[in-house]
């Protein structure tokens, strides 16, 4: 694989969420407003990427009987890293993001790249690679929070975007979409629309 | 070197462990005082907010300094306490202790020509603890003797994880609201706290609020922390110092 297929294939044909079904827990968790889901986003991101990095270079020497522990420091150690720096710069976000930070740790996508990819690749591309799956989730999550956000709280990033005069004529606010079983719902609608015009991730059989 | 051989592993797994503890320590220490900070102006946020004044991260601190006159640690019969800091007594510590031996921090606050205190609460809610910030008017013109701060200014409520939708609805303006202009002490200076009723308190009353429906056990929990947090200042409040 060259190294922008790398970048811009979770983008779409191996999308962590959409496709493979990985980091769905978060991605209904965090995304009721923007804010969240992009700090959330750049967090896995930032993992993802350094992780993949981390193991690909000691890929040569971590023990194999006990490569998923190394590979669970290394990734706790970056998560724990994030986490002390979102508290200390962002700490609005970090409050809402809680428990999800530490969450990352057992976000399916990180341990999938570690063991499907950075185990075999080396350091640059699974960098890339990683960038490119943090970047994937990223997307979704941002869409998301998007739509909920708009369509829940009537905002973006906070900021009003459906006028006052929407509301004084009678428009309400979406209830359900500030709660988790409509995000999994709208995950369903963005999968649905990305095979409408993606023919190559319909099953054949 | 044979990766596969035990000795090979453990002293890898030594290694990698001894690294990732060191760095953790550090980034640990070094982003120590900027956490702290954070810590420091939300508190001073509660504090102003409980004062019915809005401010953000930015402008706390000033705002703060602003209007915060004074602040004093004092003991169950109204003295003052020195050599404890107000501003870090951990009240999740004191709550433990009796309500005699406890470290009691009181805020003074000036805004216009009125005085204020501000009484920090901390309590049970039905998932984890919950707490808050009591601002009292002080009625200047009673004489001694009466309670000086019996009327509720204002209040902020804030919790850790209660039900989102009912219990968690207590760090709400329209619930934090119905608080405004209640009292703690009855006519004849006794402490009654403020109740949280379930089920439509009467309007008329001075020291009722509605519960949150859905929510009782938060709701009881606050009413709860009202009584044992508020009660211990009663000489304090009475005294006029």
């Amino acid at each position: 694989m060259k190294n922008y297929q790398l970048l811009l294939n979770p983008l779409n044909d191996e999308n962590p969420i959409t496709v493979q079904v990985l980091g769905i827990c978060s991605a209904l968790a965090v995304t009721v407003q923007m804010k969240p889901a992009i700090v959330m986003a750049l967090s896995v991101t930032v993992v993802t990427a350094f992780s993949n990095l981390i193991i690909s270079m000691g890929r040569n020497t971590i023990p194999p009987r006990i490569r998923i522990i190394i590979q669970l420091v290394v990734v706790a150690f970056l998560v724990i890293v994030v986490d002390q720096v979102l508290k200390a710069y962002v700490y609005d976000v970090s409050k809402k993001l809680s428990v999800f930070v530490g969450l990352i740790i057992t976000n399916c996508i990180l341990m999938g790249r570690l063991e499907a990819f950075a185990m075999s690749n080396k350091p640059f591309e699974s960098f890339l690679d990683g960038i490119g799956n943090g970047a994937g989730y990223g997307l979704i999550l941002i869409a998301l929070g998007t739509i909920r956000e708009l369509l829940g709280s009537g905002s973006l990033m906070g900021y009003q975007i459906i006028p006052q005069a929407f509301y004084e004529s009678g428009y309400q606010d979406n209830g359900m979409m500030i709660l988790p079983p409509m995000a999994l719902i709208t995950v369903g609608i963005i999968i649905w629309i990305q095979r409408g015009y993606n023919r190559k991730l319909i099953d054949k059989s | 070197m044979n990766i596969q051989s035990n000795k090979y592993t453990y002293i890898y797994s030594t290694i990698i462990v001894l690294i990732v503890a060191t760095g953790l320590a550090i980034v640990a220490t070094a982003l120590k005082p900027a956490q702290d900070k954070n810590v420091e102006i939300e508190k001073k946020q509660n504090i102003l907010t409980s004062l019915r004044v809005t401010s953000d991260p930015t402008n706390a601190e000033v705002l703060y300094e602003q209007y915060i006159t004074d602040s004093y640690t004092l003991n169950s019969k109204g003295e003052k306490v020195s050599g404890v800091d107000p501003f870090t007594v951990n009240l999740r510590g004191e709550m433990k202790k009796s309500a005699e031996e406890r470290n009691l921090p009181a805020f003074e606050a000036k805004l216009g020509d009125s005085t204020f205190m501000v009484i920090p609460v901390y309590g049970k809610g039905l998932w984890g603890p919950i707490w808050g910030y009591v601002s009292f008017l002080k009625d200047e013109s009673l004489p001694g003797g009466q309670p000086h701060f019996n009327t509720i200014y204002g209040v902020m409520f804030d919790h850790k994880g209660e039900t989102p939708g009912l219990g968690a609805e207590i760090n709400q303006p329209f619930f934090m609201d119905h608080f405004q202009g209640k009292k703690i002490f009855n006519e004849q200076g006794e402490f009654v706290s403020v109740e949280v009723v379930k089920g439509g308190a009467d309007p008329a009353s001075l020291y009722e609020v509605d519960a949150i429906s859905g929510g009782t056990i938060t709701s009881k929990g606050l009413e709860e922390m009202l009584e044992e947090g508020l009660q211990p200042y009663q000489n304090f409040f009475k005294s006029n110092n």
